[in-house]
């Protein structure tokens, strides 16, 4: 395996740890209006109160590695997408905001905007990757230069805007799961009865991303005939996936979680392995696409990152997983909470 | 106004705003560790309180320190699409550096040191607050590399790659050490921690005024004044060598600094002054020679003026010059500031000479606005490079991104960091008024009891939620 390859699914793993971390943290947020009372919605923000920041990481570095390793991919996707990119630059910026905010002043209108803020960004985000996955799905028209030649309008097409729902509805899912794990009595009786209008949703919406998928993006087919062992993937994927309702009803919310973190790592897999070697698919002319040999840095610069990475990345998980582990158990509130 | 100057106006409203925040970070997290060795040593709760304290306005600072530098992270690939095709291979593993190394370890931590207090042992939280301290100076670290860089840029080759030329990596080591990273590095940290150790400062002189919360007040402030001292004579030797640096490798911005044209006189050094770029004359007050025996010992070696270059390669002198002096003036005050209140803490009048106080309540301005006079001299006494010698600002801009995008997102930036900021300063000054707890109070009586009980009995502590 060369490099540039080895980098392709490094930053994919990089992505799909933030999907799989922040999405319960965006998921959690897009729940968040739906928690009647202060104390229910402070349970809410201190769930994920010490781990959201770190889980946001995940994306801030896959945005440096994708820098370093596919220059060309981060100067075309952003400069493309710039309004799109402001945008859910805000959403981060006011969930960010909102997290630290809403519970130091007492007064209701500055819960209430707080609380709004941090719901609304918490939508905002994953219908904004969605919409952007969906595109790279796809592909988006480059000129030769490789810059995006369409317009912000043309990013909302029904098949990306689709992607963006399901991706909300499985955030939301996943969020909810956590949610029953980090919860007790009241607020977490409330929350079992939205797991399964989340889940049915996620579910309808996956089932109609499938068939637009196969009638609308022939080079899906094509990729799964080229490569069987997709196949696989996708069969496990849906496993998965129908696990996580029979968990749920078993009241077993530890492995529903990791049910439910496993389906959005296949479908990341599923998504990487079914466009390699595209990281951006050009649509209609497939020859201004950037691949893995014509968008990536050069050879020793991908060496040095891997080094960083095979010495950065075990010292990440390390104290990752440290932490989760500290703030372990059901969440209580107390001086220290949000 | 073209998409070129609305970005730049974009990048410089971002990149100020975000340094607000960070300078606070780096030297409180360095004033934290302090105190709470401090406390560990001591063992007095005083100690405790303020680490507690100091704490939560971390965490505050922190807050809007993140939500302000994601946006920076990909600005690069937005606004200056040419320069991150260009430059990528070599600038970017900086950037992915700091995510990994850096910003890993501040989020992760600051969990502990914010949440953990109940959770963790006083070791190991010391230990936590120690790493976010790390944390904080190791992004500093890693972004310094990448802007210096891009003002002394070294260890790369250009190379036809697969679409067209760019910069590529020959030396992963001398991008890292290029020639100005260190020096660089070493005065922008001192610079943050005096905005630390400033804000500490004034804090506890404000609550010396209001005769509140005396104990924790002096505390504050010793600790303070012990590392603004520090930071600021620092300030002024790592500032001249940076000085020496620029004079070797940007001669231009060396000229604008100093208001300098003559193409071959010695150069004087200006106390004040205004530079009229039209006429190509700097009017002041000024001492003889003085920089040019600065760079190289003998005050009659000439020093190249601006008039040396063509006027496409000049950056804008007065702002230069201005934000350059003001620097300097700035640095000698908080040395003046800092000599004086230690004097006065150790002949014992500082706790009450009320003139004084107000001075170093209102002092804590004063680093802030020299981090950011300063990053503007360096920046804007970069262009017209975007990356010294090799490419200019203009060619580094996004082709497909228009101006009327870019306006738009600027005044959304400019809008939403408005409201950022007021809550920033309704929030720090809501928790000032607060104040630190009482350690006689009762609520914090029984967090102690639940502290100490848990680590003397060694127990673990009674499983949550069970
Ligand atoms: C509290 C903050 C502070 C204080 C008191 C000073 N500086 Fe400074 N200075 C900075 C904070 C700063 C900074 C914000 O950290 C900069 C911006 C870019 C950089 O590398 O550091 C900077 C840049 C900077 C540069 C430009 C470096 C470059 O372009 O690469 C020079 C020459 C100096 N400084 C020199 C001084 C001198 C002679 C000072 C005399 C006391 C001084 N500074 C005080
Ligand atoms: C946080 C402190 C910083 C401040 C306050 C700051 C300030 C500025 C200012 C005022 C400009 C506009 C200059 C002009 O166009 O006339 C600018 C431009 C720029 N800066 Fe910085 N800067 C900071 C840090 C950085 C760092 C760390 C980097 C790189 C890693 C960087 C990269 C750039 C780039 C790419 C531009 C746009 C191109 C240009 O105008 O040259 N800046 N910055
Ligand atoms: C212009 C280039 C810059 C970029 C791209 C950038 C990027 C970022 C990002 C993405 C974060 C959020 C990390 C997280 O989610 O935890 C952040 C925070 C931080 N940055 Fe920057 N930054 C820049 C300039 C600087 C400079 C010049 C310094 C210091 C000298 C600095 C120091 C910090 C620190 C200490 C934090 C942690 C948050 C805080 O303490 O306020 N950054 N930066």
């Amino acid at each position: 395996m060369d490099l540039a390859t080895i980098w392709y699914f490094l930053i994919g793993v990089l992505l799909a740890g933030y999907a799989i971390l922040d999405g319960f943290d965006l998921g959690v947020g897009t729940l968040h209006l739906l928690h009647k009372g202060d104390t229910a919605r402070r349970i809410s923000l201190n769930s994920i109160g010490p781990v959201w920041d770190g889980n946001e990481v995940w994306l801030v570095t896959g945005g440096g590695a994708l820098f370093a390793a596919f220059p060309e991919v981060y100067a075309t996707v952003f400069s493309g997408f710039y309004l799109a990119l402001i945008l859910l630059l805000f959403a981060l910026i006011f969930r960010a905001v909102a997290i630290e905010m809403r519970s130091k002043q007492p007064m209701p209108w500055w819960r209430s905007f707080w609380d709004w803020s941090f719901s609304l960004a918490s939508m905002v985000a994953p219908l904004l990757f969605g919409v952007a996955l969906g595109n790279m799905v796809m592909g988006i028209p480059l000129d030769s230069s490789h810059n995006y030649a369409g317009t912000f309008f043309s990013l909302l097409n029904p098949y990306a805007l689709l992607m963006g729902v399901t991706t909300v509805a499985l955030f939301a899912m996943h969020g909810a799961i956590y949610l029953l794990m980090k919860t007790e009595g009241a607020v977490h009786d409330e929350v079992r009865r939205w797991v399964k209008p989340a889940m049915l949703a996620f579910i309808v919406c996956y089932v109609a991303l499938t068939f637009a998928s196969v009638l609308f993006v022939p080079h899906i087919g094509e990729a799964l005939r080229e490569r069987p062992w997709l196949w696989v993937l996708a069969l496990l994927s849906i496993l998965t996936m129908a696990d996580i309702p029979r968990e749920i009803s078993k009241k077993r919310d530890r492995r529903a979680f990791l049910a439910s973190m496993g389906t959005i790592a296949l479908m990341m897999a599923l998504f990487a392995g079914g466009m390699f070697p595209y990281l951006v698919l050009s649509n209609p002319d497939v020859a201004q696409s950037l691949t893995t040999a014509n968008a990536a840095s050069s050879e020793k610069t991908l060496f040095i990152m891997l080094v960083i990475a095979l010495i950065g990345m075990p010292m990440v998980l390390a104290y990752t997983i440290s932490i989760y582990w500290i703030f372990r158990g059901k969440v209580k509130l107390s001086s220290t909470s949000y | 106004m073209d998409a070129a100057l609305l970005s730049r106006l974009q990048f410089a409203l971002t990149a100020a705003f975000h340094y607000l925040y960070p300078p606070l970070s780096i030297g409180l997290g360095l004033c934290l560790v302090v105190m709470e060795t401090m406390w560990l040593k001591t063992k007095n709760e005083h100690y405790r309180a303020m680490t507690r304290f100091w704490g939560k306005i971390f965490g505050l600072t922190f807050a809007i320190g993140v939500a302000s530098g994601i946006v920076l992270e990909f600005e690069f690939g937005t606004n200056w699409e040419r320069y991150s095709r260009y430059v990528g291979d070599v600038f970017g593993s900086a950037l992915a550096a700091e995510g990994i190394f850096a910003f890993f370890l501040e989020s992760g931590f600051l969990a502990i040191v914010l949440f953990g207090w109940r959770r963790v042992r006083p070791g190991t939280h010391w230990f936590a607050t120690l790493m976010v301290c790390l944390g904080a100076h190791f992004s500093a670290l890693w972004i310094i590399v990448a802007n210096s860089w891009m003002q002394t840029p070294a260890g790369f080759h250009i190379v036809d790659g697969p679409n067209g030329p760019r910069a590529e990596i020959t030396n992963f080591w001398a991008v890292v050490f290029n020639p100005s990273s260190l020096d660089r590095l070493s005065h922008t940290l001192v610079g943050a921690w005096s905005a630390g150790a400033f804000l500490l400062i004034s804090v506890g002189a404000w609550y010396l005024l209001k005769k509140r919360d005396e104990a924790f007040a002096k505390s504050s402030i010793k600790v303070g004044l012990s590392v603004a001292l520090a930071a600021s004579l620092l300030s002024l030797y790592t500032g001249s060598r940076s000085a020496e640096l620029v004079a070797e490798h940007q001669p231009t911005k060396l000229a604008a600094m100093e208001g300098h044209f003559d193409a071959h006189a010695p150069a004087a050094m200006y106390i004040f002054g205004w530079v009229d770029e039209t006429a190509g004359k700097t009017h002041g007050l000024a001492i003889p020679g003085m920089l040019s025996w600065l760079v190289s010992g003998d005050t009659t070696t000439p020093i190249k003026g601006l008039d040396a270059f063509p006027k496409e390669d000049r950056p804008p002198a007065n702002l230069t010059f201005q934000g350059y002096h003001l620097m300097i003036s700035i640095g000698m005050a908080l040395i003046a500031i800092a000599i004086v209140g230690m004097i006065g803490w150790s002949r014992g009048w500082l706790w009450n000479w009320r003139p004084f106080l107000w001075v170093l309540v209102v002092a804590v301005l004063l680093p802030q606005i020299a981090n950011q006079i300063g990053w503007m001299t360096a920046e804007v006494g970069r262009q017209p490079w975007i990356v010294w010698g090799l490419m200019r600002t203009n060619e580094g801009l996004s082709t497909v991104v228009s101006a009327g995008s870019v306006l738009a997102s600027l005044l959304l930036f400019t809008l939403v960091y408005l409201l950022l900021f007021f809550v920033f300063i309704y929030m720090l000054n809501h928790k000032i008024q607060h104040g630190p707890e009482d350690v006689h109070s009762e609520e914090y009586e029984t967090f102690r009891k639940g502290f100490d009980a848990m680590m003397l009995n060694r127990k673990p502590q009674p499983k949550e939620g069970k």
